[in-house]
């Protein structure tokens, strides 16, 4: 079955689908990572958005039951140069086609990915629409005008869990996660090291996460624009100076407006697990997994108050900061990583250390 | 971290001769290491003993050094130059010897040298393979398991829990014998005991075995502040088993989840810390068990690689550039990335295409040896393809290899092939096992039996299959082929020829139907980052997609195309040419442009020409980058045979061919238009004639008289030359040769005994020819010129017969209109000049004369081609040299045992190095201890000469025999040599029943070997001798001027021990 990508500018790729059939819209983006096709499928943070996958070639080890990092997949849409049409690893039980199939997503293949790619980089992210339903340009780009894509809009309670879960029951330490649509490998990296973790919908009340009475709070990556959740930054300014908090990704621009500062929207933003970033304390050097579009403006933080502990090598945008007397810091890559190298993990042993103090 | 200012001085070891296992990636590697550190302020010392790398050009290094790469001659070279700090990681394997030697001889600290990049230590601890399985287990990295045993029930119980097969290897044997496997109990006691026996402490180390594992590498980089990079990961398409410069591999990493690939590059990541490499690339050895994921480390090299010269051209990372610019300090984030310029080094490249490497081999020089492979490399170089998908890469790939295949097609009819012999076929890896999977397929195996007997991942397989579907489809339209069947086509890497072929078209016709159609190649870059940021460097590879990246300027452009895959008979040589006039052409401003295939050259570098197409060079994706880039000129003369090959079809297609016409090199290869020219300038030839039947060739060879010099013509390469004798060996010949090449006929020459053969490099401007060098060959004529010790200038030709040839150098490059570069092979024999052959194009001699001489022959060629005047480049005499330089060729027999160590008319060389010198033997001594002949100075030497040979050995016994030498000889040898009064011992030949010649090699009791076998029966009855003495590295001589040379060097050498000098200062 043919397949149309149509870009708000206009531009127009023409594919074969792979995945379900049917018409979304989303704001298309491309991701530079060569495996974890899975993990990225599955992650929340994909919310209102079509990926497209710069390597070529995709679907290879096929999907297992465990490399997921949510209950289901988030994304409107996947785009690939070519899907295979089998599943070669040890570990796999499906395809790729036949689990968008299942999860009703749309799937593109034969696309010249780089050529897409190329026109998001010159052009930045931009809307999008895919169908296998509408083989009309004039009309699809109409729809794909009209949709409300990213920017201003609250994605999170799209992917939010619906009530307080715990991820762990024991643990040393009570660790309160605010979902706004929490990868698991956070989790699972917090229960690793011994947290009791109580997963909450990102719209809990300030007086319900100190009524738990946690060590410490951790706010979640998740999708879209962060002005769009003044709650949620509502929430972080009355738990600062009670606990330690860290954020994440979405989280690490939350705690930025929480902490007076600003956040923009970036040209196409990073997607990936090449990015390096500088840990200004040691001046180490970290490869890192990048999901986001959004980013905290340095320049807009109280400098008396926020050290910034990271920065990114390509583009020296914001990747970390820290309260110099609050145990409080946040990252702007994924120290979960799934996918991606694992070397930023040593953030969840700083987290665990604040609530040790 | 800032670069070092403590350390001033920087010695560099290169990897010497071009080998099986060690080719011209370690002249990429070297030459960037070089002009990095030069350009970073250090002055740099280079020993390399193989004048035909860049690396060696006077230009690169402050001091270079093409002398042996022994301990003994570097700690000249420190004496000499004293410089602060050794780079030992760029050289390959021997250039980590070399610096473990010096270290061990105490040389690193009498002269106070540091190592940079990797310590001892750390070498040692990389390379020991107990000390690295310490080093794993120390970091809790799964190695494959093992255990050791003292007594046949241990063993037994240890095999019984591993599981077989197992790999047993005793400890601490007499000659390092090597592991043996065991795939049942039966064999394993067997082997066992053998095992326990042959240990000198009765030991055995039976380990698990990981053949048919998936096997992958990890190319890693480290710097001074600890930050760890992965460049980039390989999977090698043939499992355990086969060595990976012999497998056929992939990158990235096709079939591991995130999870895996990340649990693999954390432990690449604990272990180059642990072993300790400070600073610079490893590469990283891992087997991933198919059904369980177990995942062990298998290796790890300390060092720039094969693996990582191919890292960096697959992602576009110079991993030995940057490795050179950690070893003085700086770190990676330090590092701008040369492709996007903006960003640091310190990231992991992103890809987006699939690249595949395809390994190269020459068995066919080697009739007696298996092409079976194993653990011990056999390939001698090998092409790399780009492709957006694995399905277009592998094609690109297979008709890239050159190997008369235009990608995965068929050239034997499935439908004929055994079923027992192609499951034979896909059970023992082999060199043609690749298509072997295809027969497999077209017969209707499924993937999932396919991959049991092979234990190729099926999504290799599955890819393969695709690729066979597709080509059932496409030869079932026949001549009604639509755009999207087309383009579909071009997409799973079919080329025209193929389709062609499939369709019972012509690549011309399917070329036009493309073209009709729209359907034609782009390009895309290679970047390092799948398109996130804008890259500067043009780095291109084709594809069938709906964007084109090329930037094409107004510049006025030149295209050079490369050689290929490297091979026995074209390898570094025509690379260090194409680069020269890569150099030479932006030197004069044009914009230049190169093509090529081989991923371990310095013409595959991004800086090397302004724009780099890593294409196969074949006519159509040859043409596709001139219609695209429609360049001003095109050099077909530089890269070997390989582009001459197409000159042809490109003139005929309308390509701007620069440099001698192709009527001209037509001129040159066709026997009867030769013959003519040579006519009409009365220059003698060789008697000749060509026969099409038994008969006809046995009336020509009894009018020419006998020896000649047989040959089935257009077989690739001029292989399967011999000299014949007699009657009956030339009817065997021809009945062998006319199954190789049915229809055409076999070419017969007078074979000129015992005649000198000359070289004669030159150049012409269409007016003036000057000779670069005259070569005097120091083994006889009938063994090929580059398997043949050469020295410059001649040192037994008087002036006369040098004018002679200069005459005829002149006459004929007159006559072929040369414009460029001419090699004439002439051979002299009582009192006669005979021209053999002329090639009007680069030769293999090229930088060997231009390292002699100091003139950069390729360099002024290339400028003469654009219509440079050699008087207006000031090049107009011959130059004349004081020192004398020899060449000698390195030959890969320890690699195929079984195979017979005698030079011929077939090329077997894999290499060369250069001796230089201001005296001859000293000259020669170097050139033989740097292609690996431990000539020695005392001791014992086995003679066994023909008859024809036996007035003539009695001089050179008697000088070895006054310089202290005992003499052994065989009867015949033995009596010339008492008879004459020398002092020597008799042995018996092994065909009179006695084997004690046999047990004095191989106890050490045997310093030099002269042998020069006669006739069939002669070179069979030696035949174990020989074979024995390459495998214990004794020097087997068996040629007389080669023997006759070898006592000069001795000579020499015990009266006044070698000295070394830098190249800077010869000339």
């Amino acid at each position: 079955m043919k397949a149309k990508i149509v870009l708000e500018d206009g531009k127009i790729f023409e594919g074969f689908s792979f995945g379900a059939p049917g018409e979304r819209c989303g704001e298309i983006v491309f991701n530079t990572s060569m495996t974890g096709y899975q993990e990225i499928l599955t992650d929340p943070s994909y919310k209102g958005q079509i990926v497209i996958m710069t390597y070529p070639l995709i679907g290879n080890y096929g999907i297992n039951a465990e490399d997921i990092e949510s209950k289901k997949i988030f994304l409107e849409g996947f785009v690939v140069k070519e899907c295979s049409s089998i599943a070669s690893n040890w570990r796999s039980s499906k395809t790729l086609a036949s689990y968008l199939k299942e999860n009703n997503i749309l799937g593109v293949e034969g696309i010249d990915t780089r050529a897409l790619t190329r026109h998001i980089r010159l052009k930045g992210a931009m809307k999008a629409i895919i169908s296998t339903k509408d083989p009309d340009t004039k009309s699809l780009l109409k729809k794909v005008k009209a949709s409300p894509g990213l920017v201003g809009i609250d994605l999170v309670k799209e992917v939010t869990s619906s009530k307080i879960q715990y991820w762990k029951k024991k643990g040393k330490h009570k660790v309160v996660v605010i979902d706004c649509g929490v990868k698991f490998n956070i989790l699972r990296e917090l229960a690793k090291r011994g947290c009791k973790v109580i997963v909450v919908p990102a719209n809990t009340s300030s007086e319900k996460i100190l009524e738990i009475n946690p060590d410490a709070v951790l706010l979640s990556n998740g999708p879209g624009d962060p002005q769009a959740l003044a709650y949620v930054v509502n929430t972080v300014k009355k738990l600062i100076g009670k606990m330690p908090i860290f954020g994440i990704c979405l989280g690490h621009q939350v705690l930025g407006l929480a902490l007076g500062g600003k956040t923009y929207k970036l040209k196409f933003g990073h997607h990936g697990a090449n990015h390096p970033v500088k840990d200004l304390r040691t001046g180490k050097v970290y490869i890192t997994t990048q999901n986001h579009g959004f980013c905290v403006d340095i320049k807009s933080l109280n400098k008396k108050d926020i050290n910034t502990t990271h920065l990114n090598l390509n583009d020296n945008t914001s990747e970390g900061m820290r309260h110099r007397k609050l145990p409080i810091f946040s990252v702007q890559f994924h120290p979960e990583a799934s996918a991606g190298p694992h070397e930023a993990k040593y953030l969840f042993d700083e987290f665990i250390k604040m609530m040790e103090i | 971290m800032p670069k070092r200012t403590d350390i001033k001085k920087i010695l560099i070891i290169g990897s010497g001769p071009i080998i099986i296992g060690q080719g011209c990636e370690f002249d990429y590697s070297g030459t960037q290491a070089c002009k990095v550190l030069k350009q970073e302020g250090f002055k740099v010392v280079l020993v390399n003993s193989n004048p035909a790398t860049i690396m060696t050009d006077p230009e690169i290094a402050d001091k270079t050094y093409i002398e042996p790469i022994t301990v003994e001659a570097i700690e000249k070279i420190i004496a000499k130059e004293r410089p602060d700090a050794l780079l030992p990681t760029l050289g390959g394997q021997t250039a980590l010897n070399a610096t473990m030697g010096l270290f061990e001889k105490g040389v690193l600290k009498k002269y106070k040298v540091e190592t940079i990049g990797a310590d001892v230590k750390s070498i040692k601890k990389g390379e020991d393979r107990q000390l690295f399985k310490e080093a794993m287990k120390k970091i809790g990295i799964d190695l494959p398991k093992s255990g050791k045993a003292y007594d046949l029930k241990a063993a037994v119980g240890l095999a019984k829990k591993l599981g077989f097969p197992v790999i047993i290897r005793p400890s601490f044997t007499l000659g390092g014998t090597g592991g043996s496997i065991a795939w049942n109990m039966k064999e394993f006691s067997e082997l066992a005991k053998r095992g326990i026996e042959s240990s000198i402490i009765g030991e055995i180390l039976i380990e698990e075995s990981v053949i048919g594992w998936k096997e992958f590498e990890l190319e890693v980089m480290r710097d001074l502040k600890d930050n760890v990079v992965i460049v980039c990961s390989i999977e090698n398409f043939d499992p355990m088993g086969t060595h990976t410069g012999d497998s056929i591999t992939v990158a990235p990493a096709q079939t591991l989840t995130d999870k895996e690939y990340q649990k693999m590059r954390d432990s690449a990541i604990k272990c180059i810390r642990e072993i300790g490499v400070q600073t610079g690339g490893s590469n990283i050895q891992f087997a991933v068990h198919p059904k369980t994921g177990r995942q062990v480390i298998i290796e790890m090299n300390p060092r720039v690689s094969r693996s990582s010269a191919l890292a960096s051209k697959a992602t576009g990372f110079p991993i030995a550039k940057i490795a050179a610019k950690l070893a003085i300090g700086y770190t990676l984030d330090e590092i701008s990335n040369d492709i996007t310029r903006k960003t640091p080094s310190s990231f992991e490249p992103a890809i987006d295409y699939c690249v595949v490497k395809v390994p190269r081999f020459t068995f066919e020089k080697f009739p007696e040896a298996k092409d079976i492979l194993g653990v011990s490399m056999k390939s001698v170089g090998e092409t790399m393809a780009i492709g957006r998908t694995f399905k277009e890469a592998l094609q690109k790939a297979l008709r890239g290899l050159e190997i008369g295949h235009s990608g995965l097609d068929n050239k034997l009819d499935y439908r004929r092939i055994r079923n027992d012999k192609i499951k034979l076929r896909l059970e023992e890896p082999n060199a043609s096992r690749i298509f072997y999977i295809k027969y497999a397929l077209q017969k209707g195996y499924s993937v999932e039996k396919i991959q049991a007997i092979t234990g190729i991942d099926p999504w290799f397989l599955q890819n393969i299959k695709e690729i066979v579907e597709f080509e059932k489809k496409l030869s079932a339209v026949s001549f009604q082929l639509s755009a999207e069947k087309l383009i579909k086509a071009k997409q799973y890497g079919f080329s025209d020829r193929q389709i062609a072929n499939l369709t019972k078209s012509n690549e011309a016709a399917i070329r036009k139907l493309r073209k009709k159609h729209g359907v034609k190649a782009v390009f895309k870059l290679v970047d390092t980052c799948a398109a996130e940021f804008e890259a500067y460097t043009p780095y291109y590879y084709s594809t069938y997609e709906e964007e084109d990246e090329t930037r094409i300027s107004k510049k006025k452009k030149i295209m050079i195309l490369g050689g290929g895959p490297n091979r026995i008979g074209q390898g570094i040589e025509f690379d260090y040419c194409c680069c020269h006039a890569s150099f030479a052409l932006k030197e004069l401003g044009y914009e230049t442009i190169m093509v090529n295939s081989n991923p371990e050259t310095v013409s595959t570098d991004y800086d090397t020409s302004d724009k780099l197409y890593f294409e196969p060079l074949t006519f159509e994706d040859v043409m596709n980058i001139i219609d695209n880039e429609k360049p001003d000129g095109i050099i077909v003369q530089f890269g070997g045979q390989t582009p001459l090959n197409l000159a042809a079809e490109l003139k005929k297609a309308g390509a701007p061919i620069i440099g001698t016409s192709v009527n001209s090199i037509n001129k040159a290869e066709n026997r009867e238009k030769f013959a003519k020219v040579l006519k009409k300038l009365k220059i003698s030839q060789p008697e000749n004639g060509s026969a099409f039947s038994k008969e006809e060739a046995l009336n020509i060879a009894r009018k020419i008289g006998y020896p000649v010099l047989v040959r089935p013509s257009y077989v690739l390469g001029g292989r399967a030359m011999k000299i014949v004798y007699d009657d009956i060996s030339l009817e065997s010949f021809i009945s062998e040769a006319q199954e190789v090449c049915e229809g055409h006929p076999v070419l017969i020459d007078k074979f000129l005994e015992d005649a000198i053969e000359v070289d004669v490099d030159a150049i012409s401007d269409g007016s003036l020819t000057v000779i670069g060098g005259i070569m005097e060959h120091i083994e006889e004529a009938g063994v090929h010129s580059g398997d043949s010790a050469c020295v410059l200038p001649p040192h037994t030709l008087g002036e006369g017969m040098l004018n002679m040839i200069k005459k005829y150098t002149y006459a004929l490059s007159k006559e072929l209109m040369v414009r460029g570069l001419m090699n004439i092979q002439f051979a002299i024999k009582d009192d006669r000049v005979f021209c053999l052959e002329v090639n009007p194009r680069a030769s293999r001699t090229v930088p060997f004369v231009s390292k002699a001489t100091g003139v950069p022959l390729a360099k002024i060629a290339a400028k003469v081609m654009t219509g440079k005047s050699l008087k207006g480049l000031g090049f107009t005499k011959e130059v004349k040299i004081k020192h004398i330089a020899v060449k000698e060729s390195v030959l890969p027999f320890s690699r195929f045992s079984g195979v017979d160590i005698v030079l011929g008319p077939e090329m077997k060389s894999t290499g060369e190095v250069m001796g230089i010198d201001d005296s001859f033997g000293v000259a020669f001594y170097k050139s033989q201890l740097a292609a690996g002949q431990n000539i020695p100075l005392k001791g014992r030497i086995f003679i066994s000469v023909k008859n024809n040979d036996k007035r003539n050995i009695v001089f050179i016994a008697k000088k070895l025999s006054d310089m202290g030498f005992e003499i052994i000889a065989t009867k015949g040898t033995h009596k010339a040599l008492c008879s004459n009064n020398i002092k020597a011992s008799s042995v018996d030949k092994i065909s009179e029943g006695d084997n004690k010649i046999l047990d004095l090699i191989k106890n050490n009791e045997i310093q030099l070997i002269i042998n020069t076998p006669s006739g069939a029966r002669g070179q069979s009855d030696m035949r174990p001798i020989r074979s024995l003495a390459v495998m214990r590295g004794i020097p087997c001589i068996t040629t007389m001027n080669g023997a006759q040379a070898a006592v000069n060097g001795i000579e020499a050498v015990i009266k006044k021990r070698f000295g070394v000098k830098a190249i800077q200062d010869f000339i």
